[in-house]
């Protein structure tokens, strides 16, 4: 499937060179000044908003699967009101913007809950939020393990927690691998949003630092590095462990 | 092991199975073999006599014991029964050792070091020593349907029920595991076996049970279904096989 590793560098790097010099071209036409010296003073703002992005997306991944896993059961369920109300919040979550649901979530139903803390209710929002598309994404890879696989494993004598333990969990696991890392990214870029309740994440602080340093656009491009870096390699393991779980082929 | 139905039925959705199914084995048979045309209810009824499909009414016996109705009983009996199916039923994700080991140790209570064994001694016996770490992907169809042999005969099952084990096999992988089921067969273990492999099955199996439509046509000593088979679908399916053999 793959080409010789030689030819993948040749076309590695004349790809990147193509696109350099697209992008050098397209920037010089537009005759914009970079004022790179202004902004380097705000580096530690930078990095510290790096940090937190990286927090709040670790932590709400972490929610985001725990709520994922909980929707899908509910969905999965044979009792008709957990079933109709967890079909009912993967709708309405993944229906309505994200923005609505931050500022809903904490101006109103975290002010009533007296949780005052923006990262706590920005991290649980968007793990909320990510979790209703987890939880389809699973949903998907447990119905897809066909219905010879759960007779075969009752015919060995599993019982039903063993059967999930042992036979559709583990092959799931693997079929729900890509959507879930697909999402895990999305997750990440989407915290960016979180700064309408005011958590200074990455993308705020690039904000503040641009208006601060008098400048307009110079923050960016760090920015979009900034997010790669976690990104890509997190694609990358993702394919790594795809691999790893390859055995149907 | 003599078997036994009364009036079971079964369906599914709105189709009928098995159609208030009647019929009885002789009291020593050791191979019955289920005969008749595809959606005839073979399968079902082989399911059904092994405990892995609860029937709507109607009722089952084994050995002049009746079979249980309640989910947690009726899982207690089918463990002690071994079945293959016609394909792909070995767990995708583990290898031919862990597919009989996990069921031993999960199901049957034995010590991982005594799975072991016990998976590589029927391995060993079934012609696979060589491949017993590989995953069924990377065995062929009859290393395959072997390797299900001997999951289902690891915890030395009182009946092994096979449905249809070789009609995803091409000749000479059928005649493999065809192989191994007449060595089992003359080694005492006793069979259920649905299958259109006619030749075989007269090789073989003691009693015929000849299914049409969910109703059993014919029970009887497989000579005299072979020899003079009393009702007509039976004669003419018997024809229809034979022709190009």
């Amino acid at each position: 499937m793959n080409p010789p590793s030689s030819r993948r560098l040749f076309w590695s790097f004349a790809l990147l060179a193509v696109v350099s010099l697209g992008m050098y071209v397209t920037f010089a036409a537009v005759h914009y000044t970079w004022n790179w010296s202004s902004i380097w003073g705000y580096r530690s703002q930078f990095i510290w908003g790096w940090f937190t992005t990286l927090g709040i997306s670790l932590g709400a991944m972490v929610v985001s699967i725990i709520v994922g896993f909980a929707l899908m059961i509910g969905r999965r369920s044979s009792c008709t009101p957990l079933h109709l109300l967890s079909t009912g919040i993967v709708e309405v979550l993944r229906g309505s913007p994200l923005l609505v649901q931050l500022l809903l979530g904490y101006y109103i139903v975290a002010t009533a809950l007296y949780v005052g803390d923006p990262l706590i209710v920005g991290t649980v929002l968007l793990g909320c939020f990510e979790g209703a598309y987890l939880a389809e994404i699973f949903r998907g890879a447990i119905e897809s393990i066909s219905a010879s696989q759960r007779e075969a494993a009752r015919a060995v004598g599993f019982d039903s927690a063993q059967t999930y333990r042992f036979v559709i969990i583990p092959q799931a696991v693997r079929r729900a691998l890509p959507g879930t890392t697909g999402q895990m990214v999305s997750l990440i870029k989407d915290s960016s949003l979180l700064s309408v309740i005011g958590i200074e994440e990455l993308v705020q602080k690039v904000r503040i630092m641009n208006s601060s340093s008098y400048t307009a656009l110079e923050g960016y491009l760090p920015l979009a590095v900034a997010y790669l870096v976690v990104t890509i390699p997190l694609s990358w393991y993702a394919r790594k462990l795809e691999r790893r779980f390859a055995y149907e082929t | 092991m003599k078997l036994e139905t009364r009036q079971v039925t079964k369906r599914y959705g709105d189709f009928l199975a098995l159609d208030g199914t009647s019929f009885q084995t002789g009291t020593d048979s050791h191979v019955v073999a289920l005969l008749g045309p595809s959606g005839g209810g073979k399968s079902t009824l082989l399911r059904v006599l092994g405990g892995l499909l609860l029937p709507e009414s109607g009722e089952v016996v084994v050995n002049d014991q009746p079979l249980p109705n309640e989910p947690e009983k009726a899982l207690k009996n089918l463990r002690k029964n071994g079945f293959v199916f016609q394909g792909y039923n070995l767990f995708p994700h583990l290898s031919a050792l862990q597919n009989i080991v996990l069921p031993l140790c999960a199901v049957h209570g034995f010590s991982d070091a005594d799975a072991k064994k016990r998976a590589l001694e029927l391995l060993r016996r079934l012609g696979l020593e060589e491949h017993f770490h590989k995953r069924p992907a990377e065995l062929s169809g009859g290393q395959q349907q072997r390797a299900a042999i001997a999951r289902a005969l690891a915890p030395k099952p009182d009946l092994l029920l096979l449905d249809e084990p070789t009609s995803a096999l091409d000749p000479v992988m059928t005649g493999e595991v065809l192989d191994v089921i007449r060595e089992l067969a003359e080694g005492g273990q006793q069979i259920v076996l649905a299958t259109h492999e006619i030749s075989f099955a007269r090789k073989v199996a003691d009693w015929v049970v000849f299914l049409v439509k969910g109703r059993v046509e014919e029970s009887c000593a497989a000579e005299q279904f072979f020899e003079q088979p009393t009702s007509a679908p039976a004669r003419e399916y018997l024809a229809g096989l034979s022709r190009y053999r």
